[in-house]
Parts: C-alpha cells; sequence; structure tokens
C-alpha cells in the first residue's frame, strides 16, 4: 500500500494529498500527519468517502490507514 | 443525533461566536463589528502609532484575547506545537494583501458574517466576492498549489505571538499614556476592556478546539463535499441575526447607510475576492490565523504581522475605504495586490508525483 507523508504541510493540503492518493491507488493509503488538526480533517474524509480507518499515535506522528 | 455528534463543537463555537460579537457590540463595541480581526487588528497597530487614522486607534482587548486564548487551550489540550518555516516572507505578503482586500471592503470574513446578520446587503456582496475568491484560490490549491512544508521550531519560537500579546495587554493595562487613543469614531467605541478580553478569549479557546474558519467553510464544501465547517459559518449568521433582534441592536436591511460600510458594490466584491484568494493560498481567514498563532504557528503568526503591517500601510497611504467609500489608492492597491497573489499562486504550483 502507497504511503505519503503530509508531515508539516498545513490546512487543507494533508487531505487533498491522501484525496490524490486515493485517484492513483483506490484500494486504500496510509498518510503519517504530525499534528491532530490533520489527522481530524483525514478521518473526516475518510467517513464522507467511504473508507474505513484506522490510527495510531507515536511521538507526535499520527499514522492514518484507509482502507476500502 | 448523528448531525449533532458530528458537528456539534463548529455549531456551538458559532452561536458562540455570534452571540459574543452581539453582545460586544450592545456593550459598546462599533456597530455591526463586535469582533473583526481586521478592525481590530487595524486598530491595535493605530494604538502603537504606527498609522495616524485617529478615528482607528485602540488597542483591543478581543485580539489579545484570542491569541492568548489559543494558547492556554492549546498548552492544556497538549497540542501547543511550535512549528514554521514554511515560506514565512510569502505568508508575510499575503497576510498584507488579506488585510488591503478588508479594508477595502470594511471587514474580515468574521464581521462580513456579522454584518450579513444585521442586515447590511453590502455584505452579500462581499460574500459572493469571498466565494469566488475562494474558488480561485481553490483552482491553484488543484493544480499543486503548496508553499511547502513546515517545520519544528524551538519552543520559545512559539510563544512569541503571545508574548507580545501579553506585551500590548500591559500596554493597555499600565502604560495607556504612551498609546494614541482614539477620542472619537470607530476607535473610540468600547466595550470594557475586562469583558473584551474574557470574551475573546473564550473566541479564541473555541476556535483552536472547534476549527472553526471561515475560509475553510466555502472551501471545504466545494473542494470535498464536507459541510462540517460551513455550519458554523451558519450558525454565527443565525446568531448575530436572533441577537441582535434580541438585544435591540437593530436590523435594517438596505444597502445604504450601513454602520461604517460603503455602498460601492465592485470594490465591495473585489475587496473580498482578494480576502478569499489570498486566504485560500494562507490556508485559513484571519481569524484562524489569530487562532494557530495562539497555538505556537510561527507561519500564522508571521501571516498576522503581515496584516498588521497592512493595516498601517492602508491607513498611512489611505488606502482603507471609508463611509464615503472606496479611495483610488485603495482601487490601485487592491488590484495590484490581486496580481500579487495571483503572481505567488502560479509561482508554487508543485509538481505532483504519483
Amino acid at each position: 500500500m502507497k504511503t505519503i507523508d503530509a508531515c508539516g504541510r498545513a490546512c487543507p493540503e494533508p487531505v487533498l494529498m491522501t484525496k490524490r492518493a486515493l485517484e492513483s491507488s483506490p484500494e486504500g493509503v496510509t498518510v503519517l500527519a504530525d499534528n491532530a488538526i490533520a489527522a481530524a480533517n483525514i478521518t473526516r474524509f475518510a467517513a464522507n468517502a467511504g473508507f474505513k480507518l484506522s490510527q495510531t499515535e507515536q511521538l507526535g506522528i499520527y499514522t492514518l490507514t484507509l482502507t476500502k | 443525533m448523528q448531525f449533532i455528534k458530528k458537528h456539534w463543537q463548529v455549531i456551538v463555537t458559532g452561536l458562540v461566536v455570534g452571540l459574543v460579537a452581539v453582545a460586544l457590540t450592545a456593550l459598546g463595541n462599533p456597530k455591526n463589528m463586535g469582533i473583526c480581526t481586521a478592525c481590530f487588528l487595524r486598530d491595535t497597530v493605530g494604538g502603537l502609532g504606527l498609522h495616524r487614522a485617529e478615528v482607528v486607534q485602540y488597542i483591543r482587548p478581543e485580539i489579545l484575547g484570542i491569541v492568548l486564548g489559543a494558547l492556554a487551550i492549546s498548552l492544556i489540550g497538549k497540542e501547543f506545537a511550535p512549528k514554521g518555516g514554511s515560506a514565512p516572507m510569502l505568508r508575510f505578503v499575503l497576510g498584507f494583501c488579506v488585510m488591503i482586500g478588508a479594508l477595502m471592503f470594511l471587514g474580515c470574513p468574521l464581521r462580513m458574517v456579522i454584518r450579513i446578520g444585521g442586515g447590511d446587503l453590502n455584505a452579500i456582496i462581499g460574500l459572493v466576492g469571498f466565494a469566488l475568491g475562494i474558488g480561485i484560490g481553490i483552482i491553484f490549491l488543484n493544480k499543486g498549489f503548496s508553499l511547502k512544508r513546515s517545520y519544528d521550531l524551538p519552543k520559545l519560537e512559539g510563544f512569541v505571538p503571545s508574548a507580545i500579546a501579553l506585551g500590548l495587554l500591559a500596554l493597555l493595562l499600565f502604560g495607556a499614556g504612551l498609546l494614541f487613543f482614539s477620542e472619537s469614531g470607530p476607535g473610540s467605541l468600547r466595550a470594557p476592556i475586562a469583558i473584551s478580553l474574557i470574551a475573546g478569549a473564550l473566541v479564541g479557546i473555541l476556535l483552536q478546539r472547534s476549527r472553526l474558519c471561515m475560509v475553510g467553510g466555502i472551501r471545504d464544501v466545494v473542494m470535498f463535499k464536507d459541510a462540517h465547517l460551513l455550519y458554523g459559518f451558519i450558525a454565527m449568521i443565525v446568531a448575530v441575526l436572533i441577537g441582535n433582534l434580541v438585544v435591540g441592536n437593530g436590523v435594517k436591511f438596505s444597502f445604504a447607510d450601513q454602520p461604517i460600510a460603503h455602498a460601492d458594490a465592485l470594490w465591495n466584491l473585489l475587496g473580498m475576492l482578494l480576502v478569499g484568494f489570498a486566504s485560500v493560498l494562507l490556508g485559513g481567514c484571519p481569524l484562524r490565523q489569530l487562532t494557530l498563532a495562539g497555538s505556537g504557528n510561527t507561519d500564522s503568526g508571521v501571516a498576522v504581522l503581515g496584516m498588521a503591517v497592512g493595516a498601517a500601510v492602508a491607513h498611512n497611504f489611505k488606502l482603507a475605504s471609508s463611509a464615503d467609500g472606496p479611495t483610488a489608492g485603495g482601487r490601485v492597491a487592491v488590484l495590484i495586490c490581486l496580481v500579487v497573489v495571483a503572481i505567488i499562486g502560479f509561482a508554487n504550483l508543485q509538481k505532483q508525483k504519483d
């Protein structure tokens, strides 16, 4: 599965990057983000777009995996 | 139920911010203003004597409260994170342009909503321009616009915006003799300091928690078909409208004779178009930039500084509109800023890797 690094990206880039990545790999992607705002935005996007989401956080880095 | 569970935070924030604006107006702030990020930043730089428009000078405690409220709640919620370094000078310029547009229209997106809730139909024209500007910004985002990433910074760096706010508060409380305060005009209309400060802090806290953003509301609907933030926007209009009727601030639907507003449709539209366009490239409205600055984001802090300098320049060189309408210089400045923002947009289209 494709992994994209959205760390340091300002709103709304993390969501936009996720959306783009899902266009090229529709089966799912893993996104790295470094703040709660980006993580929450991606979570909302996943719910709206009908993806399942699992999330872990370690040392301020959020790993969000979106799958069909 | 599901709807309320998902969206209650932004809706409550929208309602409270709207009611706070109405209450502050009833307690002495200028009409249809309550809290306006652009106007109050402008008043604050005027209070420091950085511009000499004598009717709009006062250090506004609301602005300081928003920054400090956001700082406090981000520390408590462990979300305080000193970050920055994402094209700071470009963000400064974008902040500057946002202010030039806001002072053409006479209000930030928040005041636009407050004006709509007060019956000012010019603000509806402003809203159309604002949405168009956001639309243009979205085209750039979709084509790969990015100011590149930010980085972790030393902790002290993240406290600077709040330290500036604290310093200004100390000046307001203990050094008023050094400052320039309006004796007439909008700058002389003030709610009591303590109430303004607490109201600002409440707004800062709610905004930090809910992430409400006036630009984000429209942007996310267009880009992601996600109306989450827009609900807060709508809640705010409803709260202002009802609040004004209850408090007796008066709601009169018209274009003419609205408080601290002009009825030049084209320039109201272009002013807010500039605000929308530049704010999308910045990633958030002026109010959001203040909140993020308090939470340690120095990119937003730099954008706020850009807005502050923009306000000083706008009043020193008579670029800001008044109730009499836009100025010739203001029209030229808005057009130049639109070109500048477009250049920043085109120059930062990153190649998209797949």
